[in-house]
């Protein structure tokens, strides 16, 4: 083994308080998933650009590649893993990209719906344009994302108990 | 009958069979973070690869020395070529008949070559002791224009080739030369050009760019050495091919292989080809008797692993002053870059490049190909298109525009004036192939219609006209594009992989108590197979979809089938999963009848069951025949409800579309901006609409990214400038434009269920659309052609060059 010290890390993820030992140049993204398992969040690009590691770290969105595990230390982080209902049920933003097909090979979903998650909570009722910029920072090679923001207006419209209404193509 | 039978519609729906949009099974598992990637295995022991790579394009390599890296703490082992050989793997055959090394034996041909793999206890430690790996170079010169390759002073690339005059597709003309293909009569060819009213000749590039799936190529290798098994879990869109290459390469017994390829982060061709980290992690582990994981980062990716593209057409064209086309010649220079690793069926070096006489009735085409080397990333894969295709798509429908323009007629009104027409179909073309089906007009009127494509003529003409009045600084761009592809390779008649035909397959089993477990030969990654090909076996068999189960990707438990890649699952597998179906159907008409007491022709098939004619009370469910084959088999009959079929297709299919850009572009500044984007594609019968609009939209949202600016271009020392998603344009929710989809129905004529596959055609028709917007806007400025890609500075430079900048 390496013969790097190990520091102490403590943050609460998806309400868990977790406690470990890291190096210090440990990346956040590797110690969620290799560390704690969570491997919803995923890593593209390991620069920032695509955005498929993305988790919320005390309410705002932070792609986990290029921070460090200690600079989430007592940090209050939700993954996707978290997302869920406590019920167990999907949450409106997991069933609204089911139901809009916001999704196709689910690499970068986790991401995308753990962004869109804190950007509902930055702006409960965006529009189209606000949606797109709120999910610039996370690529998507699959959908051309057209889906994906009716996905968001779906979740958008449940969470306000408005009415759904699916732009005409 | 009570109120509680349901009705037919009922019935019929509660299948959720072909046609409907059934909501994907993948998503329940995908949109909880709970999909089974690579990168998500961990196994006990399990030990970390990586590649010491070559900062040169081309170099000697004089010296490799690990002994510091092998110092440091958690480092296992460092391989290089010499440790390859002795298990004679330090090169690897390619799809295309060439040979690639797998780390650098001596030299290498492109910067980030892997030159040598290190494996330690984790990811970190394998990044530091590659720092520490001592690699001397000697540089040598660089060839990275293609248009050099064959000079007689250009260096040799590939002194292993010494002397060697003939290559996996005939004679070579040069030591940089890989092959020369030419289909179609040439005299007859030079005959209609000679006799021509109107010639046209362009040299219309392809640039070199790169799939990029989101999720990169990775794989986790497995030696049992007590039991001589193998195991690999991989992201492989073509499972079985990867072992039954696993196995001729390291001999182990194929039935000793088990390749695995589970939930995979998008293809897109990136994932057909064996690459040196898969033969380096077998080996590793192989070496070490414990699993060895490599993961290939971003950069990695886009400057090693399958580049697609880098095909230089020149494009000529004969015609009468009517517009009538007669004769199509085009000459392609194709850069495979430092070995050809294309993935084609072995017996087309330039895939189905042969389908660029297009949706046109050429009588005659004489087409030539010839491959080079260059100090660039070996291939090319099909990014999201069948073999070639989208090269041919574009390149005959950027010459159709310029032989509008020479003829001054509307770019519309001339592909009309010489589509193939509906009666000439099964058409032969003059370049081989015999197009199966097709309604161009049909498509062409309704995509014209839809858009005012006359109305938005005449405001560009507006426009035109206010921009040479000095009233405004934007013109206008009706990108016009009519693609026919060439899809499901292929009848075993002329496609093969490494002498595997190109068959695909499905096995269905039926259980006692009605529900299905079914699995086929292709792998998908992101085109939602749980859920379509459910809907097809529904349909077949009247069991609903939600008791189907799919699965794919487990060559222990698969049949055998060539994989996904080139629209193939649905023209190829999608017939052997309805094929299968039917074999049951078959089946339990018999039980059923026995069931009934009447002859198997006596009864109907009626939605979920069969029916005595003219008694439609006395029926038995899909769900009772099931329990019956197994519990009481009419006598002498096997038990058991299960098919096998292996389905070589008779002919390609040929989808078809129509598509509409229309572009505004700021002159001062190069910004194009897509105002409307209308795509209307004939894929034949349609099984998932929801899912069919969804891959017609990414695969647009690609080739905007591809036309308009993404590239994998090289300095000319051979570094490589677009290996980070800083360089490289994939295209943000913002700059994506709103996608408008439509359709036209024109069934397969050979295909069980009348399908063509779909998920390629907007790449392939997309391209063109956007790149003829962008030329047809500056045409009246006197272009003729502005080489891809598309992106804002090339375009203000175009204004420039044409004089619009004032």
């Amino acid at each position: 083994m390496s013969d790097i010290e190990q520091i102490p890390v403590t943050m609460t993820v998806n309400g868990k308080k977790v406690q470990r030992f890291v190096e210090p140049r440990t990346l956040l993204i590797h110690f969620l998933r290799e560390d704690l398992n969570l491997t919803g969040p995923h890593i593209g690009c390991e620069t920032s650009h695509c955005g498929a590691c993305t988790v919320e770290m005390n309410g705002m969105s932070v792609k986990s590649c290029t921070l460090f595990a200690v600079q989430a230390n007592d940090a209050e982080l939700t993954t996707i893993e978290g997302m869920a209902n406590a019920d167990g049920t999907l949450s409106a933003l997991q069933e609204g990209f089911r139901q809009m097909h916001g999704l196709q090979c689910g690499f970068c979903t986790p991401g995308m719906i753990t962004r869109a998650h804190t950007l509902l909570q930055e702006n409960p009722n965006p529009t189209e344009d606000e949606i797109r910029m709120g999910i610039s920072g996370n690529l998507c090679r699959c959908t051309g994302y057209q889906n994906i923001v009716k996905a968001i207006q779906y979740a958008a419209a449940k969470l306000n108990g408005t009415d759904f209404q699916e732009a005409a193509e | 009958m009570n109120d509680m039978t349901p009705t037919r519609e009922q019935r019929e729906a509660a299948l959720e069979g072909m046609g409907c949009k059934r909501k994907r099974v993948e998503d329940i598992r995908f949109t909880q973070g709970k999909g089974n990637y690579v990168d998500d295995l961990k196994l006990p022991g399990m030990l970390f690869g990586d590649f010491v790579r070559s900062p040169y394009a081309h170099a000697k390599v004089t010296r490799i020395d690990a002994s510091e890296a092998l110092k440091l703490p958690g480092v296992i082992a460092v391989l290089t070529a010499e440790d390859l050989k002795g298990v004679n793997l330090a090169w690897m055959p390619t799809l295309a008949g060439d040979v690639q090394m797998v780390l650098a034996d001596g030299k290498v041909l492109y910067q980030n070559q892997e030159v040598a793999f290190v494996v330690a206890e984790n990811r970190y430690i394998a990044d530091d002791a590659i720092q520490l790996v001592e690699v001397e170079y000697e540089e040598l010169p660089v060839l990275v224009d293609p248009f050099k390759s064959m000079d007689a002073d250009a260096p040799v690339l590939r002194p292993d080739l010494d002397g060697k005059t003939e290559g996996a597709h005939g004679p070579r003309k040069h030591h940089n030369h890989i092959f020369t293909w030419e289909v179609g009569d040439k005299d007859e060819t030079s005959r209609a050009f000679a006799e021509a009213d109107v010639t046209i000749k362009e040299m219309i590039s392809y640039h070199r760019t790169h799939p990029s799936p989101l999720e990169t190529c990775q794989c986790v290798a497995s030696m049992d050495k007590v039991n001589g098994e193998l195991t690999v879990w991989g992201t492989f869109q073509a499972p079985h091919v990867i072992r039954t290459v696993a196995s001729l390469l390291s001999t182990i017994p194929e039935h000793k292989i088990h390749v695995i390829a589970p939930d995979i982060g998008g293809g897109f061709g990136n994932k057909v080809g064996a690459y040196p980290g898969y033969i380096c992690s077998i080996v590793a582990s192989i070496v070490t008797g414990v699993p060895i994981k490599w993961v290939e980062d971003r950069m990695e990716n886009l400057s090693t692993t399958s580049f697609a593209r880098d095909y230089h057409m020149t494009a000529q064209i004969a015609a009468k002053n009517d517009g009538t086309v007669t004769g199509l010649k085009v000459h392609v220079l194709a850069d495979h870059g430092g070995f050809d690793a294309c993935a084609d069926p072995s017996k087309w070096p330039a895939g189905f490049f042969n389908i660029v006489t297009g949706s046109y009735d050429f009588p005659a085409a004489h087409l030539e190909v010839d491959g080079v080397y260059t100090n660039k990333a070996p291939g090319g894969v099909a990014y999201r298109c069948s073999f070639r295709v989208t090269e041919a798509a574009y390149c005959i429908e950027r010459a159709m525009d310029i032989l509008a323009q020479k003829l001054s007629m509307d770019p519309a009104d001339l592909r009309i004036k010489n589509f193939v027409k509906p009666e000439q179909f099964p058409y032969q073309s003059a370049l081989g192939w015999e197009y199966d089906s097709g309604d161009y007009h049909t498509a062409m009127h309704k995509a014209m219609d839809t858009i005012g494509y006359r109305e938005l003529r005449a405001e560009q003409k507006a426009k035109q006209e206010a921009f040479r009045r000095g009233e405004t600084r934007e013109i206008m761009g009706i990108g016009v594009s009519f693609f026919t592809e060439i899809v499901g390779a292929g009848p075993s008649k002329n496609c093969d992989i490494l002498g595997v035909a190109m068959f695909d397959s499905a096995e269905i089993r039926v259980h006692p108590t009605g529900s299905v477990i079914s699995r086929m030969g292709t792998k998908s990654q992101g085109q939602g197979h749980e859920t379509t090909w459910a809907q097809i076996i529904a349909t077949e068999i009247g069991i609903p979809a939600a008791d189907i189960m799919v699965e794919e990707g487990n060559t222990d438990t698969a049949p055998y089938g060539l994989g996904t890649y080139g629209s193939r699952s649905t023209p190829v597998a999608g017939a052997a999963i309805a094929l299968a179906a039917r074999k049951i159907r078959n089946k339990a008409q018999m039980i059923a009848a026995h069931m009934l007491e009447v002859s198997e022709y006596d009864l109907d098939w009626d939605i979920d069951g069969f029916q005595v004619k003219g008694n439609p009370q006395a029926r038995k469910s899909m769900k009772e025949i099931a329990w019956a084959a197994y519990h009481a088999p009419p006598p002498g009959m096997e038990p058991g409800l299960e098919a096998v079929s292996y389905y070589d297709p008779p002919n390609m299919t040929y989808p078809f579309g129509a598509y509409f850009c229309v572009m505004d572009i700021d002159v001062d500044t190069g910004v194009a901006k897509t105002r409307r984007f209308y795509a209307l594609d004939d894929c034949g019968t349609r099984i998932n609409p929801m899912i069919i609009e969804g891959q017609v939209h990414g695969g647009l949202t690609e080739a905007f990214a591809i036309a308009m600016g993404q590239e994998i271009r090289y300095d000319e020392i051979g570094n490589v400038m677009g290996a980070s998603f800083m360089d490289f344009f994939i295209p943000t929710a913002v700059e994506t434009p709103h996608w408008e989809t439509d359709h036209t129905v024109t069934p397969s004529p050979h295909h069980p269920i009348g399908a063509k596959g779909v998920g390629e055609s907007p790449n392939v028709g997309g391209v063109p659309a956007f790149s003829n917007a962008v030329n047809d806007a500056f045409q009246f400025l006197g272009s003729t052609h502005i080489q891809m890609p598309h992106d804002a500075w090339r375009i203000w430079q175009a204004a420039k060059d044409l004089g619009a900048h004032g």
